[in-house]
């Protein structure tokens, strides 16, 4: 069929069954909007800042596991999406955006609204494209999509100028794709899963540490099966919340640098580290020579880079979880009781007792943890919490009853400021069923507040609880701690009215001072189902604890007991 | 910290215009060292052999095999230990030496007299990496104004 290049942008996201494109128009754009326009393939929502959209298409692929989708226009529309690609580049987030570039014939003279988009994206892109020719739109398009979802996941960019898009050539679909330059590795090698269940029959205090990639993969039935069958305990990374299960009596919650102490413990003292698509990051390992310094490591991972990165491995298996652990299941069915590991069990389960997960509620005030808890307890399961950057990102990754992969969604890589309120927004596109609920600081939410247009003008409600202390909270608790309590530009006094700030924008606000005031305010946000902020007050200098000073090893928490009271 | 070892690391990638500055952003991104940087297409192909020499511990050299294979329009690392090494460079030295000397040297390094003008002699050499080092402190001695050297380009034993 004959078509311009624009059209073919959207026939091609009709094809891969995109329903929702987040984005926002510009000149060298143009075209395809126009196509957007005439067709109802599916939906459009304009966001308000081209950031936002990049954080939405995130936000519903996480949600999802689909891949997202948003658009954007050339220039200064591209270098607002760069912080969002770069967002999910880091957490391996599947999604393709598509921006718009000035006309072949300009690129290379600074025309208006030029820049290298593609020269800019590659570091935080999985791969990336400028279009030169009509006739390879549609090969690229199916590429970009293939590249996003598989292997590794990632974002992809796909720049197409503005000519191309102007003009009529002939579309065909591909129904295949043939990149002979990229087949990544999925199956993982046998005779290495083989050596690492002899390894797991061996160890006395084997550890499975998860990560994100187990959600990525879908493999969290998996890997509570596995844990089951051997009784092995756990530990999940910021990326993994969820994966096990709240509840999961071998679950001993996050680990690294805001984890509990059992887990960093358990880290500490294990034979055997079951490392299940993680990568080692610093914010887990702490002072890296200390880290599992007792233990051989059992490596999956579907990118072979992140083996051997950073820490020695023993038994490196490049390849998808899932595959992985069928195979790895296979293997030790019949060979392993749910009570072998029991008197490890034993010794983590007393540091548990020694130094629980835990904090000091108040009757005056409203401590971050205990509305974390409250809303756990009253939505549990049933809601999709996001969140900003900052100690109420830890808070909520500590406190909040994660029961399910995809529930928890966070920057964890990149740790962007101003991700978790448009990201709540694509969840909740992608998910409409669930509530959504963004935890967020009265200094994050700001980055992104102009979504409150977004979300008022497409009915998306979702509830941003505001855990405001009046700071850059983790930034200052770093002040209090390591800078001698010199609070240089962190003291956020100076506050917007936010309720106020909701109403403005069609939304509905809440100022919270009271247990009793949350719960009504959550209970009202929920039945009015509009776009909310719980502008809720929290003591200023609460800490996230315990905490392993950066650099330091695992085992040298600073714990709770220790905080002195403001 | 740890030992660095030379190494010589080949890519062939697809013939695109990106494929360069994507291997190039790489190295300098996660700062490996590149010391020397060939790239020519591979004739009959749509692929192009980029030749890099650089200098990293084990797990550095490791990383940057792995990092390469990862993007997209890369077909194949080769960093084997057992490769034929050759580098060529070109020396230009005042008329006023001798050009029977600077003839002797060349020849002594699989080169020759390339032009010869009227205020200046352009010899070449192409040799092992470690003798067109050799090469250019024994051609110190005959005041070179200008030396430019080519890079290594390697194949596999
Ligand atoms: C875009 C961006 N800028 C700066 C930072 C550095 N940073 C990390 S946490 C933080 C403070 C966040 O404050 P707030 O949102 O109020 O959350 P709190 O820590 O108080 O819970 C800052 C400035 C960041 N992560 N992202």
């Amino acid at each position: 069929m004959k078509m311009n290049g624009a059209r073919m942008v959207c026939e091609a996201l009709i094809a891969e069954g995109v329903k929702t494109v987040f984005g926002y128009p510009g000149g060298a754009i143009m075209n395809v909007y126009d196509e957007i326009y005439k067709q109802d393939g599916f939906e459009h929502i304009l966001n308000r800042h081209e950031q936002a959209s990049v954080h939405a298409a995130d936000g519903y692929a996480r949600a999802t596991g689909e891949v997202g989708v948003a658009m954007v226009t050339s220039g200064p529309g591209f270098t607002n999406a760069v912080t969002g690609l770069a967002t999910a580049y880091m957490d391996s987030i599947p999604m393709v955006v598509v921006s718009g570039q000035v006309p072949l014939s300009l690129i290379g003279t600074d025309g208006f609204q030029e820049i290298d988009a593609v020269g800019i994206s590659r570091p935080c892109t999985k791969h990336n494209y400028l279009v030169r020719e009509l006739s390879d739109l549609p090969r690229i398009m199916k590429e970009a999509f293939h590249i996003a979802r598989t292997g590794r996941p990632g974002p992809v960019l796909v720049d197409i100028p503005k000519d191309i898009t102007a003009e009529i050539g002939d579309f065909v679909y591909p129904n295949s794709v043939n990149i002979p330059s990229y087949k990544p590795t999925t199956k993982g090698n046998n005779r290495q899963i083989d050596k690492a269940v002899s390894a797991i029959l061996k160890s006395k205090k084997p550890l499975l540490y998860i990560g994100g990639g187990v959600v990525l993969s879908n493999a969290s039935d998996l890997v509570r099966k596995l844990a089951d069958m051997g009784g092995i305990p756990a530990v999940e990374t910021l990326m993994a919340r969820g994966v096990m299960g709240h509840s999961n009596p071998l679950l001993h919650g996050m680990l690294g640098m805001h984890g509990n102490y059992s887990s960093n413990m358990a880290m500490s003292e294990t034979d055997l580290v079951i490392s299940l698509g993680a990568r080692f990051d610093d914010r887990v390992t702490g002072k890296l020579s200390e880290f599992a310094k007792y233990a051989d490591v059992i490596h999956v991972d579907i990118d072979a880079a992140n083996i051997g990165k950073l820490v020695a491995v023993d038994y490196p298996i490049v390849g998808d979880v899932y595959g992985v652990l069928e195979k790895m299941i296979s293997g030790l069915e019949g060979k392993i009781k749910p009570d072998r590991y029991a008197n490890w069990r034993e010794v983590l389960e007393r540091y548990n007792t020694l130094h629980p997960q835990s904090y000091r509620d108040s009757d005056e005030v409203i401590k971050p943890q205990w509305a974390i808890e409250r809303v756990g307890e009253l939505l549990g399961e049933q809601a999709i919490i996001t969140s900003d950057v900052g100690q109420h990102q830890m808070w909520t990754a500590q406190h909040y009853p994660f029961d399910r992969p995809r529930q928890w969604i966070n920057s964890g890589g990149l740790g962007t400021m101003g991700f978790g309120f448009p990201a709540a927004l694509g969840a909740k596109r992608g998910c409409p069923e669930k509530t959504v609920i963004n935890f967020t600081g009265d200094g994050s939410i700001l980055m992104n507040m102009q979504e409150l247009i977004t979300a008022s003008e497409y009915k998306i409600p979702v509830i941003n609880i505001i855990l405001n202390n009046r700071f850059l909270g983790m930034v200052r608790q770093w002040q209090s701690f390591f800078y001698d309590e010199r609070y240089a530009e962190t003291d956020l006094s100076y506050q917007p009215n936010f309720k106020a700030l909701a109403e403005a924008c069609g939304g509905i606000g809440y100022d919270v001072t009271s247990k009793e005031e949350f719960d009504a305010a959550l209970e009202d946000a929920i039945e009015k189902d509009r776009v909310a902020f719980i502008n809720v007050a929290i003591n200023r200098f609460e800490n996230v604890l315990p905490m392993v000073p950066a650099g330091g090893a695992l085992y040298n928490m600073l714990l709770d007991d220790q905080q002195e009271e403001k | 910290m740890s030992d660095k070892t030379r190494r010589v690391v080949s890519v062939l990638v697809e013939n695109e215009s990106s494929v360069l500055s994507r291997v190039s952003g790489l190295f300098a991104g996660r700062g490996y060292n590149i010391e020397t940087l060939t790239v020519a297409p591979v004739p009959d192909t749509n692929r192009s052999r980029i030749t890099i020499v650089t200098k990293g511990s084990q797990r550095v050299l490791e990383q940057i095999t792995k990092q390469l294979h990862k993007l997209i329009p890369i077909h194949k690392v080769v960093e084997h230990e057992e490769m034929v090494e050759k580098e060529m460079v070109l020396a230009k030295f005042p008329i006023t030496e001798s050009l029977a000397d600077i003839q002797a040297l060349c020849d002594a390094y699989n080169g020759e007299i390339v032009n010869v003008g009227s205020d200046m002699i352009i010899g070449m050499a192409a040799d092992e990496p470690i003798r067109i080092k050799h090469f250019i402190e024994a051609s110190s001695r005959y005041n070179p104004i200008e030396i430019v050297r080519g890079g290594v380009v390697a194949i596999e034993r």
